[in-house]
């Protein structure tokens, strides 16, 4: 089956633990019809690995972008997704619902 | 997020204990607070509320806003009883994202080739259930008709806090299951938490809707009605 968050939690562990450099983006606000409930989450490596999901594919690409931004300076972003944003209607989350992402560095 | 914080949240979670962590998302810093400490915490009233719910989630205190990510155990069915209604269970548990674990000593009732995909533990009930714990987090269902496998699974059941108690069988088998656990020293409290007649009322017939019926009552008990009486 689709894999949960314990399993997606697991992985930054063991990627970090293993020296990979490892990012967790979380959902933490939906409006509309998100299609990840608040909670979700996508963790990215430096060369753009990933396991888990914060949209069902919509935005991925954009949080993965975004991920190696935070590994490279360390500093955690709030992303906002959307239909009302040009950029994210590009992105793919046209099914109506606007998102906020959180996406931290483990360290 | 710290490594030693994830780790923590990890080896919590594998423990089958509740977390919460709070993420303070103007500063960018974090503190887990496990189950246990939650009553002490400043925010308690919100974790507490969170935790209940199940849901991460943002809140607002004190003119902050706080991200908290709710950890809560994966929800877990146990069962006594290898038989024809645990089976078709099994398929609609899984589906539900609910663990299944089946428990029954009689060894030709409790085969992988009728349990294919579930943890199927062939077994006395008291003798496995210390070993795998029954938690807040758990629903027992006897199922066996057998008070010699149900009970034993009935008594760990209520001296624990799981979340739901359900024991199949007529009016009559459970008025002399209730005389068994009143022997047995439960009181009247304690005996009222076992749903019996189990299920909801969906005039179940077949093994699979009786199935049906009982995972609606879990689903039921563990989230609880949203909608207002019109």
């Amino acid at each position: 089956m689709i894999s949960t968050d314990t399993d997606i939690l697991r992985a930054a562990e063991e990627w970090s633990r293993s020296g990979r450099q490892v990012a967790v983006a979380t959902v933490v606000e939906t409006w509309g019809s998100a299609p990840r409930p608040v909670g979700s989450h996508l963790v990215i490596d430096a060369d753009g690995n990933f396991v888990g999901s914060v949209s069902g594919g919509c935005v991925e690409g954009a949080v993965v972008t975004e991920a190696a931004d935070v590994i490279a300076d360390g500093k955690a972003r709030m992303l906002e997704f959307g239909v009302a944003d040009e950029t994210a209607w590009k992105v793919g989350l046209s099914c109506g619902g606007r998102i906020k992402v959180y996406v931290e560095k483990v360290s | 997020m710290d490594l030693s914080v994830l780790a923590t949240l990890n080896a919590e979670r594998e423990a089958r204990r509740a977390t919460v962590l709070v993420t303070d998302i103007a500063a960018g810093t974090q503190r887990l607070v496990k189950q246990q400490d939650i009553t002490a915490d400043p925010l308690s009233e919100l974790l507490e509320k969170q935790l209940r719910m199940g849901k991460s989630g943002m809140v607002e205190a004190a003119g902050q806003a706080w991200f908290l990510t709710v950890q809560a155990p994966h929800p877990r069915v146990v069962v006594t009883g290898a038989v024809h209604i645990s089976q078709a269970m099994a398929p609609m548990a899984k589906t539900l994202d609910l663990d299944l674990v089946i428990i029954d000593p009689r060894t030709a009732f409790a085969t992988p080739e009728r349990f294919p995909e579930v943890t199927l533990l062939p077994e006395w009930p008291e003798e496995v259930i210390p070993r795998i714990g029954l938690d807040g987090y758990t629903a027992f269902v006897a199922l066996t008709h057998d008070p010699k496998i149900d009970d034993p699974g009935l008594d760990a059941a209520l001296r624990s806090n799981c979340f739901y108690i359900g024991a199949l069988g007529s009016r009559k088998t459970h008025a002399k299951r209730v005389e068994r656990l009143t022997a047995a020293g439960f009181d009247e409290e304690a005996i009222a938490r076992i749903h019996a007649p189990i299920g909801l009322d969906i005039g179940a017939v077949s093994p699979a809707e009786i199935a049906l019926s009982i995972l609606a009552e879990i689903v039921n008990t563990l989230r609880g009605p949203r909608r207002k009486p019109a």
